[in-house]
């Protein structure tokens, strides 16, 4: 599989040889305004950096067992409330990234609780209407939106089968660096894409899961056989939301 | 017979007082945008359920109302009735300037309405949203070429036929596109069926012709010109049967959900137990907007009576803002179906019936949005030849009124 | 006439007399870190061009180890707010003493970023960014001290 995430980062390495090789001046006058830069010498050259951009060929995917997720626990939900930055305090315009859902089975009466996120799909009906291309799919499977192009038409919300996103309504402080949001823009789950940009290989969900001692949610490629993720999917029974719909999701459930 | 004339409206009070009215509803917007822009699209009814509320119901009703009034000019043009010849100037501003105060209000109710721009640059053509971007700033060019021509001196007839049917069918595409919003919506109950585009182009002929008959009994009662009451009364006959074809959609679209498992649930709720939504349903969209209408505008002695017809007119255009608000509102506010056959809870409103509560800003900015149109609409015929002077009965063919 | 050669008379006073020429321009603060080997020139002209192309590689590609970064013009071009009890801190684009905004506000071009990004400078960028200081309360407060330090430079 060719990735063409490949060319940018091969462009960046070799710039920033010349770059280091004290030969910046010269490579300014022959092509300014292009890319020729280097950001203070020091943030370029953090060597401790894993290998950067996307893993090609990846599909990151969660899978998620109902039945070990306990009703009155929300460690999920805290956690990504946490690590991106959101707040919901229980108003209807407050943005839920992640939330529990509690089941009741209509023909039987049994219960049950999971956490429903952005399912991130093969087929996203979001990134289908968005008018801007600022929803999109990024080649490793995780559905997000660009805010830089996002003009807040809500389309996206209306198309999306799963209610992953919300619409941030009011304007915004204190975000975090790594994960900016702002007023007028649509946001939702992004499966933690700096956390797996930055080689953790796991999502602020995942981990707070797996400490509650719980251990109902799993994240991984799906596409390589090796990981525990696709190995789980290959022997135990596993489901998709509204698989009627065709949509191909990355977020499984187990025991619904 | 004489020959039609085309005359400027003459500047009268009643003319200048008309527009500072609509100038003070466009005004009543404006301060809606201004507080959009400082406090963010926190200050409206609007949640993470329900996306599109009233701003949206106004967009959509005068864009489709804007394709459909210019139906009333392809009918003369294109289908060759020549009595509809001496109205087409005005049912072709009519149109520009319908569809500009629907954008308007679009635009304006957007997260990011500055970023507007990137809509032109950063282009989705999967997204219907996208195409309508086309389509939209396409039909005002189209419908000025078509104008152009209808006005100008020389223009040969096959030169006017070809921009009036150019315009005729981008604007059955453009209506297409708008239904298929909804229609190309798998996610929700209410839409995901094909026959919105063309309910969305029964619609647009109805609520077009019903505007292009209020704006038309209005002016031509404030600046005393005839508005020969043959022409009214087939125009009249026209709307009706136009609203019948919508009532005719409704029924199909209702009774194809009905038929589907999945979907009776739904019906069920938007036909007896969805409140607000339901009412306007019964009462609004089938009671004042195509029941009344449809006995004032088919009734032999009723239609030809000019008070009564815009009272037609007006309650279709009610109606239409009812249906629009079950279809935009209504379809949010029914439930997603996540979890078939499980009865669901969470703190993100699954498995209840959203609420929305519109906050007077918003209904500020749809009807700007309205204003905004029939202002352009006035300048339009202030500045241009576009309002007959002399459109009686004797001025209109007889041959074609008698077929 | 009169009136109008009187005032370019008094402009080109203004631009003539140091003293008042220097006051004319944005008083911008110095940064931390390593100056840009491009040089200041370059980067006042191309820095809308390079961030924004920069962002792109951020953002669809995951390329995180970018040259132009907002976190690394937050984390270099942080200016400490006034004396704030207990503790000094950076001040955010609300202040007009914002390094963004110092310039920004000369040339009167609103700043987009900040609506999203966050501002102010975190003490885990500081110490990714710039690894004399450590990623700890004692590193927070060396940094903070540093910035303290820098003087502002009229252009």
């Amino acid at each position: 599989m060719t990735n063409p995430s490949k060319k940018p980062k091969g462009a960046e390495i070799s710039r920033r040889d010349i770059l280091k090789s004290g030969a910046a001046l010269a490579t300014l006058t022959l092509a300014p305004g292009v890319t020729l830069m280097a950001f203070g010498g020091k943030a370029s050259a953090s060597e401790d950096m894993p290998a950067d951009g996307l893993k090609p060929g990846a599909r990151w995917g969660l899978l998620i067992d109902a039945g070990k997720c306990p009703e009155d626990c929300s460690a999920c939900v805290a956690a990504c409330s946490t690590e991106q930055g959101w707040e919901n305090n229980g108003l209807d315009t407050d943005p839920q990234w992640i939330r529990k859902v509690t089941l009741k089975e209509t023909a039987t009466g049994r219960t049950n609780s999971l956490p429903v996120m952005c399912q991130h799909c093969e087929n996203p009906p979001c990134v289908d209407v968005c008018p801007t291309g600022a929803s999109f799919k990024r080649e490793d499977g995780i559905v997000l939106v660009n805010r830089h192009t996002c003009i807040g038409c809500r389309y996206c919300m209306m198309a999306c089968p799963f209610k992953a996103r919300s619409f941030v309504a009011a304007p915004v402080t204190g975000q975090k660096s790594y994960s900016p949001r702002g007023v007028g823009t649509v946001e939702g789950c992004n499966l933690c894409v700096h956390k797996i940009d930055r080689g953790d290989g796991t999502t602020a969900c995942v981990e707070a899961c797996t400490a509650t001692g719980n251990n109902a949610m799993m994240f991984g490629d799906l596409n390589d056989p090796q990981s525990e993720i696709a190995i789980a999917v290959a022997t135990y029974a596993s489901q998709e939301l509204r698989a009627d719909l065709g949509l191909g999701l990355g977020v499984r459930y187990q025991n619904i | 017979m004489e020959r039609i004339t085309y005359r400027e409206l003459r500047s009268t009070p009643k003319v200048w007082g008309l527009m500072a009215l609509c100038a003070a509803f466009v005004g009543a917007a404006g301060i809606e945008v201004f507080y959009l822009a400082k406090y963010g699209p926190i200050i409206t009814g609007l949640n993470n359920q329900i996306v599109w509320g009233v701003p949206h119901v106004f967009a959509i009703f005068l864009i489709v109302a804007a394709s459909g009034a210019l139906n009333v000019s392809s009918i003369g043009s294109v289908f060759g009735k020549m009595a509809y010849k001496p109205v087409a100037r005005m049912a072709n501003l009519l149109a520009v300037a319908l569809l500009i105060g629907g954008l308007a209000v679009l635009v304006l109710d957007l997260g990011r309405p500055e970023r507007l721009i990137m809509a032109m640059y950063t282009y989705n053509f999967t997204s219907i949203f996208a195409w309508n971007i086309l389509l939209y700033s396409g039909f005002i060019g189209v419908v000025a070429i078509y104008l152009y021509a209808l006005m100008a001196r020389g223009v040969s007839p096959k030169a006017l036929k070809a921009a009036a049917l150019l315009a005729f069918i981008w604007r059955l595409a453009l209506t297409t596109g708008t239904g298929s919003i909804f229609g190309w919506l798998v996610a929700r109950t209410a839409y995901d069926t094909a026959i919105m585009a063309p309910m969305f182009i029964a619609m647009s002929f109805s609520f077009g012709m019903a505007m292009f008959m209020l704006v038309m009994i209005l002016t031509t009662s404030i600046t005393h010109r005839v508005y020969s009451p043959e022409l009214r009364t087939r125009q009249a006959r026209l709307l009706g049967v136009f609203v019948a074809a919508v009532l005719y959609f409704v029924i199909v679209y209702h009774l194809s959900n009905i038929y589907l498992a999945k979907k009776t649930a739904y019906e069920s709720w938007i036909l007896l137990n969805g409140g607000i939504y339901t009412w306007l349903f019964w009462g609004g969209q089938v009671l004042i907007g195509s029941i009344l209408p449809m006995i004032l505008l088919f009734h032999p002695k009723i239609d030809t009576k000019k008070g009564y017809v815009l009272l037609a007119a007006l309650l279709v255009v009610v109606g239409g803002f009812a249906q629009l608000y079950v279809i935009i509102v209504g379809g949010q506010a029914y439930p997603l179906e996540i979890f078939p056959g499980f009865e669901v809870s969470s703190s993100f409103s699954d498995g209840v019936v959203n609420s929305y509560t519109p906050k007077l800003g918003e209904f500020a900015l749809g009807f700007g949005g309205i204003a905004l149109a029939l202002m352009i609409a006035g300048l339009g015929m202030k500045f241009l030849r576009i309002v007959p002077e002399n459109l009686s009965d004797d001025n209109v063919d007889p041959a074609v009124l008698a077929d | 006439m009169k009136q109008l050669l009187t005032s370019l008379l008094a402009m080109a006073a203004l631009l003539i007399s140091p003293s008042y020429a220097q006051s004319l321009f944005p008083s911008v603060p110095k940064a931390l870190g390593e100056p840009h080997p491009e040089g200041n020139e370059y980067w006042r002209i191309n820095h809308p061009a390079l961030l924004a192309h920069d962002r792109d590689l951020v953002v669809l590609e995951g390329i995180r180890d970018v040259d132009a970064s907002l976190t690394g013009c937050v984390v270099c071009h942080a200016v400490n707010g006034p004396d704030q009890a207990p503790v000094q801190s950076p001040v955010s684009a609300d202040s007009p003493d914002n390094s963004c905004r110092v310039c920004h506000e000369y040339v009167a071009v609103k700043i987009g970023c900040f609506t999203c990004h966050a501002s102010v400078p975190a003490m885990e960028d500081v110490a990714r960014i710039l690894p004399e200081y450590s990623n700890s309360d004692e590193g927070w407060r060396a940094y903070l001290e540093d910035l303290s330090n820098l003087q502002r430079v009229s252009q």
